[in-house]
């Protein structure tokens, strides 16, 4: 797989380090916010992300997710940070948002980032994963279905579980990758503006998982985008998020509208997907102010599902300012 | 091979009773077995089903506008309406889902049910995937609402459909089990096909249809049975994912223009069986439509979201009938129990059997000349 970095996944395996196994009696991180502590969401900037006239810095970046994971999980190394994340042994999952294709997809530079250092800290098995084989492909990732190590596919591959999962407003039928090959899942969704849902983050990315996401847009996707992110399966094996904010759009999303996009140079990193899409959503609505645009509220296309996956119903995590802690590194 | 069910209207009686119960032949077509995918199973390339869609508006930014049904879907590039079968590409708006069949059968014209158009005939029944609602009591759910990509297909072009009706001695094709007006284009062709033939064509749908394509259609086609899911929006709203007054409005549309109409009033425990909501019906069906549309109230069975509730007790359907009886609608009709008296046609004039049924098979018939044979009393249909 060739990536936008330029590097090619052939190489970077070849030159991968055999990696730093993991305990397998380490604590995991908690998916979801508690009411009684802060749930922390870490920004990591760089300014200089990018080199003049060309993509993202991969050795840039990968120093941007050390930073970021570490300060998420109060680690003095990437290492003793990843294996909070995952054991070895275990099959992770990235899911990558590629459905704007090449222009805006989750950025290549990182994900090989993200498989380096989980292969350091003793993760062989990961598959990078979105809906469609073909959104993949328009991002630029190339398709591997077999063997182990390193696969990427989508939900063709495979197909669909045959028994409905029913949960609170939703019916639908879940992704066998999700079911049946992966143990975690990293999250790996884009800062962006959606024109139906308000903006499109780690909650949303998860219509991925479900073969019918296109009969839960209606209503700004609320309940149904809080009520996917309850079904057990994808609730049980979300480990962390990862925002690719390296660039984001603040109007016209999700397809890529490169009028509308900014260099935001950055990463957003939770293990609460409200508190993530609550802070990722304030960017957004304070890069529409700087540049004049109506807030989304005023458009008519405020995340509500937001505040309904906080809400007592769903408690995934926390939308309330006073209870998430924002770590800028 | 699994029976699909004609939308909301003969629900668990065929999938569970028919081949028991009728002698009738059933004949699986084309695909055979269309199961759902356990993976990509589509059996034919995807270039040939993709069409241009019809009713569409283009919009800035390369996104469109569908102007097929009343939810007038606004779509980006890249993604796809409400119903799963129509993809914006690049400001261009197609149809995913032309002649591509995800299921085919030969069924008795009964089953759809129409009562009063050409009875005991066999009708060579279609579907392609998707929906443009989606109903908590859905039958046919593991067709109508996935993709196309999701389920096995099979390439049948319209001229195909029309000749396969012919050689079986189908003189009507019924687009069915799904929602037809999601594969519109593909039913108009194939509606045109087929009466170059002398076939006709008879159309089971939900009735969420924008103004515009419902009267093409109506040129297009001889018959139409619409599932009226409720008299209440709240239903419609919380139950449907849909809307009741643009069916409403259909209904008139396609009763203006002349076309034979009947419509399935699917009756589902505790959420659309009052009386209050059948005398509005019944009322609302004499005032606008008239006395002599057809009105079935079918037994509701668990199903797709809907598993929690019990099977519409007989004497619910009765009441509904008694109903409409009262209300002075000439044929109300009472839907998937087999044997019931309420499956048989009465001559409104003398109250004889003209049309005796028993499940899909007609038993005696008492019309001639579109007329009881009794009384002279005209019965209202499409008899020949």
């Amino acid at each position: 797989m060739k990536t936008a970095s330029g590097t090619t996944r052939r190489r970077f395996l070849r030159t991968a380090g055999s990696g730093l196994l993991g305990s397998a009696a380490l604590a995991f991180a908690d998916p979801r916010g508690t009411p009684t502590t802060k749930s922390r969401v870490v920004i990591g900037q760089d300014p200089q992300l990018r080199k003049a006239g060309s993509g993202v810095d991969s050795h840039r970046l990968l120093a941007l997710l050390d930073k970021t994971i570490q300060a998420t999980f109060d680690r003095d190394t990437p290492q003793e940070a990843w294996r909070q994340i995952a054991r070895p042994g275990e099959v992770v999952w990235l899911k990558v948002n590629c459905l704007a294709g090449r222009g805006f997809s989750t950025n290549g530079v990182l994900v090989d980032a993200i498989c380096e250092r989980l292969q350091q800290a003793g993760i062989k098995d990961i598959v990078i994963w979105d809906r469609l084989n073909s959104d993949l492909e328009s991002a630029q990732f190339r398709i591997n279905e077999k063997g182990k190590g390193i696969r990427c596919f989508g939900n063709d591959t495979l197909g669909y579980e045959d028994e409905l999962a029913i949960q609170g407003s939703i019916g639908s039928l879940l992704s066998k990758t999700l079911t049946q090959v992966c143990d975690a899942v990293i999250n790996l969704p884009m800062l962006k503006d959606h024109s139906i849902t308000g903006v499109t983050m780690a909650l949303k990315n998860f219509f991925g998982a479900i073969h019918n996401p296109n009969k839960y847009h209606p209503h700004g996707g609320n309940p149904y985008i809080a009520d996917v992110n309850m079904i057990p399966q994808i609730r049980q094996k979300i480990r962390l998020h990862i925002c690719d904010a390296t660039t984001a759009q603040y109007e016209g999303g999700p397809p890529f509208m490169p009028q509308w996009t900014w260099p935001y140079n950055g990463l957003l990193v939770s293990p609460d997907p409200v508190a993530l899409d609550y802070t990722g959503w304030q960017i957004i609505e304070r890069k529409r102010g700087e540049i004049g645009m109506k807030s989304l509220k005023e458009m008519k296309r405020e995340p509500v599902y937001i505040a309904t996956a906080a809400d007592a119903n769903h408690r995934l995590g926390t939308n309330d300012p006073n209870q998430i802690e924002v770590v800028n590194v | 091979m699994k029976q699909w069910t004609d939308s909301g209207g003969t629900a668990g009686y065929d999938r569970r009773s028919f081949l028991k119960t009728t002698a009738l032949p059933c004949l699986a077509m084309c695909a055979g077995t269309l199961g759902r995918s356990q993976g990509l199973l589509a059996t034919e390339s995807d270039a040939q089903f993709v069409r241009e869609a019809q009713f569409y508006e283009k919009l800035p930014y390369k996104k469109i506008k569908c102007k097929l049904c009343p939810r007038e879907c606004v779509i980006d590039d890249r993604e796809r309406g409400y119903c799963g079968v129509r993809e914006n590409r690049g400001g261009t708006y197609y149809t995913l889902v032309h002649s591509r069949v995800v299921t085919a059968h030969i069924d008795p014209i009964e089953k759809k049910p129409f009562f009063h158009f050409l009875p005991g005939t066999m009708a060579f029944s279609l579907a392609t995937a998707g929906c443009n609602v989606n109903c908590k009591m859905c039958q046919n759910w593991e067709i109508s609402q996935v993709r196309p990509e999701q389920v096995r297909s099979t390439y049948a072009p319209p001229e195909k459909i029309a000749a396969l009706a012919q050689q079986n001695r189908c003189p009507v094709v019924a687009y069915t089990y799904s929602e037809p007006v999601i594969f519109y284009e593909y039913m108009m062709d194939t509606a045109r096909a087929a009466h170059e033939v002398g076939v006709r064509s008879a159309v089971v749908t939900g009735g969420y249809v924008a103004e515009d394509p419902l009267k093409k259609l109506c040129k297009s086609v001889d018959a139409i049975k619409v599932d009226l899911k409720a008299y209440s929006e709240t239903f419609y709203k919380e139950v449907v994912n849909g809307e009741l007054k643009p069916v409403l409005n259909a209904l008139v549309t396609i009763r203006k223009l002349g076309m034979w109409n009947e419509i399935v009033y699917l009756v589902v425990p505790t959420l659309n069986d009052s009386d209050q909501e059948f005398k509005g019906l019944a009322r609302w069906v004499r005032s606008e439509l008239g006395l002599d549309v057809p009105l079935h109230f079918s037994q509701f069975h668990p199903e797709y979201l809907l598993k929690n509730l019990p099977p519409t007790p007989l004497a619910t359907l009765e009441r509904a009938k008694a109903i409409g009886d009262a209300e002075g609608l000439h044929y109300v009709y009472i839907g998937n129990v087999p044997g019931h008296p309420a499956e048989s046609t009465y001559c409104p004039k003398c109250r004889r059997v003209v049309v005796e049924r028993v499940g899909y098979t007609i038993g005696a018939m008492h019309i001639k000349n579109g007329k009881c044979q009794y009384c002279q009393q005209p019965i209202a249909g499409v008899w020949s």
